[in-house]
């Protein structure tokens, strides 16, 4: 039954087949070009550190992966200027796109650039793909945010500068019992992250030891992040007067505006996922009034080098940091300190590099943006020592408390 | 109270798994294919409302409609480009090339627009109702998006039953060659009906977007497959069928994430499908057609 001028396969006809065919060898010798300018451009400088960043600078995440590129040079321009070693720092940032997948690629790609150390990778789930690697390869690695305690377990190169997620979870806990906001509490998680569930985990423990009691836990997946009238509905007939969102700000911003459009209004606390909300583009600020969140950095802060930071960062960027940028302008000195403080130089192989930059991470102490004044210290697990401090937001901007 | 609660958020969003359930089932029934783009052509028509009131400003309600124009054309440019050159070829190949535009539409969307979710404003500009002092609360969006599913469903019924060109859908879709046979236009009418499958998935982007403000290049996969299913509950080809079987769908995934559990409500949706199939191969709705030999 086919026609007569089609090609017995598929019904694709003669002529068609022939155009397709040359289109093909056209697009073969654009590749080829392509792949021939690429290898063009290896030159390096020798005399500088190199240092890789690995985020995701689009996708739901990209946020806090541009947040962590833009505080890192901020950080990496003060640091050349000082001028106080011989050499200068060097930084280049790849998209993971939060991504497991994708953080390899961009790994892979900075090892080529022949990379010294690691800034990264931004967020929890590639990090738990790359840090094993860097592990083996050994290469010094600080993640200005990736929070779970598996990131840095059992790797001695490894270190992060923001709070592990437990350690937010407990922190969460505490800090609405001292407040007292609420004896009522609601949780809706995401219960395929590890960020989530790790978080809601140490939460609930130290929820219960505190005799907070948690009328109402509901979770959602990637797959379900869109409909939540049912999780709010139950917190709302359980009486919950405080929600509490150990999720990233993309899914709270949906929760937030179905509680209103369900007349729901409690009051939400959430971790330093929800830090990134404000800069969501398109969001209704208002909905956001009141919400808390517990998080190291807070952008109106009157100490001087966080203000010097936040103009900086305004007029590079036309908006207020985040925590994540202030973590990775912190990480970036926390690597100055310790190249400082081991004498490594640019001639040197990451892998030589790396065991002199672990034993000066534990013996450095920075005065940095996040820790709410204290000094970061690093321990041999490389978990960080900082102090921790609660952030409302007020008519569309973060406000410290 | 709670019940009711969950039974009208079970019924708006059943609503919009209906209404794409529509395009589904109506491209099924016709040209015999399934057209796992349509997810994405919701996704696009989201798109489009978005960013007509965003950046050209434009009133909500011409949004919706040059949205429709939009997916329209494309829904139209799909088939003439991808379905057409294979109307004889084994329904395998055209099953693959319906995954490959939908991946195509989706990396398109991504590429021209940004991977990073946006804040999709709704388009009905109303308050919620509060009834009972406050235990019952009824969005706009859900009033909304059910009287438009209930007016899609007539005006197609009506359409197919009384109209010259849906008695040559109902012609095509009996039989493609004695229909040909008869005079009428089989590739014109598979067109018009890509052209009312993809109007109808423009109205359902843009209620999904307005009753979750979210949106990004894969807004549309999930309710897409969602909504499949809901068309093979139903029963595929047949359109009230697809209505009936959205909305049930809506309610058992609300009702199961509210009464057993938050964690399982999508195995439970896919397991209540497969038992349908097990005892009903055809779908609630469904004409059983044996096979001719």
């Amino acid at each position: 039954m086919l026609p007569c001028d089609t090609f017995p396969y598929f019904g694709i006809n003669l002529k068609e087949y022939i155009m397709k065919k040359v289109l093909s060898l056209v697009l073969a010798a654009v590749m080829l070009m392509g792949i021939i300018t690429l290898s063009g451009c290896g030159a390096k400088d020798s005399n500088t550190i190199r240092i890789g960043g690995i985020g995701p600078l689009t996708g739901g995440a990209a946020a806090y992966g541009n947040a962590v590129k833009n505080g890192a040079e901020i950080a990496l321009e003060e640091i050349n200027a000082l001028d106080e070693l011989s050499f200068d720092f060097e930084f280049k940032f790849e998209d993971d796109e939060h991504s497991p997948e994708k953080a390899d690629n961009a790994y892979n790609a900075l090892r080529d650039w022949e990379m010294h150390i690691l800034l990264g990778t931004v967020t929890t789930t590639p990090c738990l793909a790359v840090a094993p690697k860097t592990f083996a390869e050994r290469v010094f690695t600080i993640t200005p945010s990736a929070s779970s305690p598996e990131v840095i377990e059992g790797k001695d190169n490894v270190f992060q500068v923001c709070f592990s997620d437990p350690g937010q979870g407990t922190a969460s806990a505490k800090y609405i019992a001292e407040n007292a906001m609420a004896t009522k509490i609601a949780v809706i998680y995401k219960n395929d992250d590890a960020y989530s569930t790790g978080i809601y985990e140490a939460f609930k423990a130290e929820a219960e030891r505190l005799d907070l009691e948690i009328v109402s836990t509901t979770t959602f997946t990637t797959d379900t992040a869109s409909d939540f009238s049912v999780q709010i509905g139950d917190a709302k007939a359980n009486g919950a007067e405080l929600v509490f969102l150990p999720i990233y700000y993309e899914p709270a911003s949906l929760i937030l505006s179905q509680a209103k459009s369900a007349d729901y209004a409690p009051v939400f606390f959430g971790v330093d996922g929800m830090d990134g909300i404000l800069s969501l583009k398109g969001f209704d600020k208002s909905l956001a009034e009141g919400v808390h969140l517990l998080t190291p950095f807070s952008a109106d802060s009157e100490d001087a080098k966080i203000k010097s930071f936040v103009t900086k960062y305004q007029e590079k960027h036309g908006e207020i940091p985040n925590q994540f940028a202030a973590d990775a302008y912190d990480a970036m000195y926390a690597i100055y300190e310790a190249v400082k403080k081991s004498g490594v130089t640019p001639d040197m192989s990451a892998e030589d590099m790396c065991d002199k930059l672990s034993e000066a991470m534990t013996q450095i102490q920075i005065n940095g943006l996040t820790g709410a004044g204290s000094a970061l210290t690093w321990n041999e697990k490389g978990e960080v020592s900082k102090a921790p401090m609660a952030v409302v937001i007020k008519d569309g901007v973060y406000v410290g408390k | 109270m709670t019940f009711l609660n969950h039974l009208i958020n079970g019924i708006s969003l059943g609503s919009v798994y209906a209404i794409i359930a529509l395009g589904y089932t109506m491209v099924y029934g016709i040209a015999k294919m399934l057209n796992f783009a349509h997810g994405d052509v919701i996704m696009v028509g989201g798109f489009v409302s978005f960013l007509t009131v965003s950046s050209a400003g434009v009133p909500a309600i011409v949004s919706v409609l040059i949205s429709m124009a939009v997916c329209t054309v494309l829904g139209v440019l799909i088939e003439r480009l991808a379905y057409k050159p294979l109307r004889g070829a084994p329904s395998l190949a055209v099953l693959i090339t319906a995954i490959g535009v939908s991946y195509f539409l989706q990396n398109a969307a991504q590429l021209l627009w940004g991977s990073d979710s946006k804040v999709f404003t709704s388009v009905v500009p109303f308050n919620s109702i509060s009834l009972a002092g406050g235990k019952l609360v009824i969005t706009p969006e859900s009033i909304v998006t059910v009287s438009a599913c209930i007016v899609i469903m007539v005006a197609l019924t009506l359409f197919t039953a009384k109209t010259k060109m849906g008695k040559a859908m109902r012609a095509v879709s009996e039989d493609k060659g004695a229909a040909q046979l008869m005079g009428i236009n089989v590739n014109s009418t598979i067109s018009v009906t890509f052209a009312i499958g993809s109007a109808l998935a423009a109205i359902a982007g843009i209620l999904l977007c307005s009753a979750y403000p979210t949106l990004s290049p894969t807004t549309g996969s999930m309710p897409g497959i969602k909504a499949f299913t809901a068309a093979v509950f139903g029963g595929i080809g047949s359109i009230p069928g697809a209505m009936l079987g959205g909305i049930l769908l809506g309610i058992i995934e609300i009702f199961s994430k509210a009464y057993i559990s938050t964690e399982l409500s999508d195995a439970i949706v896919f397991a209540v499908l497969i038992l349908v199939l097990l005892v009903k191969p055809e779908g609630l709705l469904g004409r059983h057609v044996r096979e001719k030999v």
